[in-house]
């Protein structure tokens, strides 16, 4: 093989792994990358059950509800149209209360519940997640 | 006085750097040997005056000098001394001053250190490196200076994020930066070697410990930056891909495969244009990441003041700079002339695979960390891609490196036979087959891709060892024990995170005092909470009593902390180390009645991640050493021929 020939070849190898590392990754973004829903989003367009996806919206005054399984809690995310029963296993993260932002991810079951699979931490009193930033809730969080 | 003199040092560092591309361009123009003569001692007036700017930034932030917005937004008198030092580079502008700083100190290295490089394409370096520095001191002073007065002064700082005040602070973001902005060095040099036509074997000795250096720190930086969110954050996980961590990974993808084309480089005089293509794409994903973070696009605990002209600042550099910096690239690379052949099945060859999976890693991450930023600014739809897509792609991709990283090492140069290679990794093989054998017949059912690890890991740790194999070890270079001990490292760190991911067990209870849990080998017994304060947080502490079969019996004493300045709660995770893994708690909310909710993970073997990426540091340390005293023989060598 003449240098140029090899050179040529190790180009078309390049570039192959580049489309394939491409379509690789198209391909792995249909199933898995998870859209951003609102309350109102889902009371016009509910997504299939068990679809996964992230919630936003604000957790709704006197909402919060432990379970008697000392670990559980029922909350109500709203936004100024709508709002989602949503259901949680685990530690809420650092600043999750009433009346302040909220970002879950999870999927909707079949009663309509939205079960978080996780809350997203938020990191301080200022903080607000991007995608909220867009949401009307309807009034000021924490007002 | 000292913000004053910070800021005089900053404009005086800008002009010396502006001087600097004057005088490369001028000396690569004319042989005007007094301008060429001048250039080194400018980068290095240069280096010492960012570094004076940066001293004078810590000490406004050891003094708390509220007269400083960026002290009075950002620190607070009561904080421990550490953090205030720390807290210099945990902010926007701070971060980006020390950003500037070592980008400066980098050239500083190479005109001090480097005497390998022609001279031309040394200047061309240097001048490089420069036209870099004008565009961050120009981000520096006109929209991010540090140094800004605030009159009148604050009564008290507003205190640092408290995920922040943790010893990590100190060590993972200095770290990371050498090597993110220490990459810097490779892409000038590419960028010098362009411009002087001087692509070849010694340029590429001459790139390669510069390489090495940064990638050794970026390796730490990563390793550091995980375990630090691993036991902050209290999620139990050690990395989320979450885009600020792919932000970091991309360069390391890079700049990995760029360490092994260079090999190929400067042993074989082969894959010329394609280091030189990797040595700009390195550091482009550092710029690519540094817009990432530091421009306000993403939100999370990296991204600080959101601005959106410093966004735009940042972008308009990144453009430039990639930009300009691939358009040399193709106007040069007709003139790079080709390298030497070789066969598929030889050393080159291997390396060519491992490139170019690195390259479809990179690329996935790439495409995964920009897409929903692509898909939101095009479509307004938000989304967001995390592990699911990460792990099913990016995953099978790491696995067939590693595969692929086992054999590399067992082939000759130039040509090798398919045989012999059978031979070399038989037993290697045999050690995986083993490994199978016992997962499938002794251990629970696992997932696919821990399993493969495992096995993999198994395998590629004799793999690694090989290259010792029947050599005599006192005259083996030290660069070999370099490429054996972070390829054993990549095993090691492999290990770890497929029996943390295989075999961890988590528990999730509402907790009284008095109720006992098995987590693993341990039971873990609530006996109360107690409040406890520190110097600027108060805190919910509980007691826990843990036993491991018949052991002593210890304790471990997780926090939910609230912190006074900003006000802010974390929770302290309390973990237990044993040699073959961790117990990690973290104590949750109470429900007022005396009831807690307690989180338990066993983690077997976790810590093996973060040993193995010592571990590759370590041998890329002990490569640069070698590489660096080996050049140095042949220096002298030559000077006496």
């Amino acid at each position: 093989m003449k240098a140029k020939h090899q050179r040529l070849t190790l180009a078309i190898i390049a570039i192959v792994a580049v489309i394939g590392a491409g379509f690789l990754a198209l391909y792995g973004l249909r199933d898995n990358a998870a859209l951003f829903r609102t309350p109102s989003d889902i009371a016009a367009d509910p997504l299939p059950v068990g679809q996964a996806f992230r919630l936003g919206g604000m957790v709704a005054d006197g909402s919060i509800e432990e379970q008697a399984d000392g670990i559980t809690i029922r909350f109500v995310v709203q936004d100024a149209e709508a709002e989602v029963s949503v259901l949680y296993s685990g530690i809420t993260p650092d600043l999750f209360a009433e009346n302040s932002g909220v970002v879950a991810e999870g999927a909707l079951d079949a009663e309509g519940v939205f079960v978080a699979e996780s809350i997203l931490a938020k990191h301080d009193e200022n903080y607000m997640p991007p995608e909220l930033a867009d949401v009307d809730m309807g009034r000021e969080p924490g007002q | 006085m000292i913000a004053e003199t910070g800021l005089a040092a900053l404009w005086l560092a800008a002009a010396l750097c502006g001087l600097q591309l004057v005088f490369g361009v001028m000396a690569l123009r004319s042989d005007d040997s007094g301008v060429a003569t001048a250039i080194r001692p400018v980068a290095v007036v240069q280096g010492i005056l960012t570094a004076l700017a940066f001293a004078m930034l810590i000490w406004l932030f050891l003094r708390t000098d509220l007269s400083v917005e960026l002290v009075a937004a950002n620190s607070h008198s009561a904080k421990p001394w550490l953090y205030k030092f720390a807290g210099t580079w945990g902010n926007h502008e701070g971060s980006m001053l020390l950003w500037v700083a070592i980008l400066a100190a980098s050239g500083a290295l190479v005109a001090v250190f480097e005497r390998r490089l022609k001279e031309k394409t040394l200047i061309a370096t240097l001048a490089a490196q420069a036209a870099i520095g004008l565009g961050f001191y120009a981000f520096l002073l006109f929209a991010s200076n540090p140094f800004a007065r605030l009159s009148p002064a604050a009564a008290e700082g507003r205190g640092l994020n408290p995920l922040l005040q943790d010893p990590g602070l100190a060590f993972h973001p200095p770290t990371l930066y050498f090597g993110y902005v220490g990459i810097s060095i490779a892409f000038s040099f590419a960028v010098g070697a362009l411009i002087t036509r001087d692509v070849g074997p010694v340029f590429a000795r001459a790139m390669r410990p510069w390489i090495l250096a940064s990638w050794i720190f970026l390796t730490l930086g990563i390793a550091a930056g995980s375990y630090w969110a691993y036991y902050e954050l209290g999620w139990g996980g050690w990395w989320f891909w979450d885009p600020v961590e792919n932000a970091s990974l991309m360069p390391w993808l890079a700049a990995t495969a760029l360490l092994h084309s260079v090999t190929v480089l400067a042993t074989r005089d082969a894959l010329r244009a394609w280091t030189i293509m990797l040595a700009v794409v390195a550091f482009s994903m550092s710029m690519l990441g540094t817009f990432l973070v530091r421009s306000g696009v993403l939100t999370s605990v990296h991204a600080f003041a959101v601005d959106p002209r410093r966004g735009t600042f940042i972008l308009a550099l990144l453009i430039i700079y990639i930009g300009g910096a691939l358009a040399l690239y193709a106007l040069r690379v007709g003139t790079v002339r080709e390298g030497s052949r070789f066969e598929f099945m030889s050393r080159e060859g291997a390396l060519v695979v491992n490139n170019v999976l690195l390259s479809a890693i990179l690329g996935i991450v790439l495409i995964g960390t920009l897409y929903p930023l692509g898909v939101e600014a095009v479509t307004g739809e938000q989304l967001s891609v995390g592990p699911p897509y990460f792990n099913a792609t990016a995953g099978p991709l790491a696995l067939l490196l590693v595969a692929a990283m086992a054999v590399g090492p067992l082939l000759r140069w130039r040509r090798d036979e398919w045989r012999n290679v059978m031979g070399r990794i038989s037993l290697p093989v045999l050690i995986s087959s083993l490994a199978l054998f016992a997962l499938v017949m002794f251990a629970s059912p696992i997932g696919i891709l821990p399993m493969l690890g495992l096995i993999l890991a198994a395998g590629v740790a004799a793999a690694s060892l090989a290259p010792l194999w029947k050599r005599n070890l006192r005259r083996t270079p030290l660069f070999t024990y370099g490429m054996v001990i972070a390829h054993l490292g990549i095993a090691v760190s492999m290990a770890g995170m497929a029996f943390e991911s295989a075999f961890s067990e988590e528990v999730l209870v509402a907790v009284r005092p008095g109720d006992t849990h098995q987590v693993g080998p341990y039971s873990v017994t609530f006996d109360n909470t107690r409040p406890v304060a520190g110097p600027n947080w108060t805190a919910v502490e509980a007691g826990l009593t843990v036993q491991r079969g018949d052991g002593q019996p210890f304790t471990l004493a997780p926090q939910a902390r609230m912190f006074s300045s900003p006000q802010t709660e974390t929770s302290e995770a309390a973990i237990r180390t044993a040699w073959n893994g961790q117990l990690y708690t973290v104590l949750g909310n109470g429900d007022g009645s005396g009831r807690w909710q307690l989180r338990l993970w066993w983690k077997p073997f976790v810590t093996l991640i973060w040993l193995g990426g010592i571990l590759v540091a370590f041998g890329g340390l002990l490569s640069l050493i070698g590489r660096v005293r080996r050049e140095r023989k042949t220096m002298e060598r030559e000077a006496w021929a």
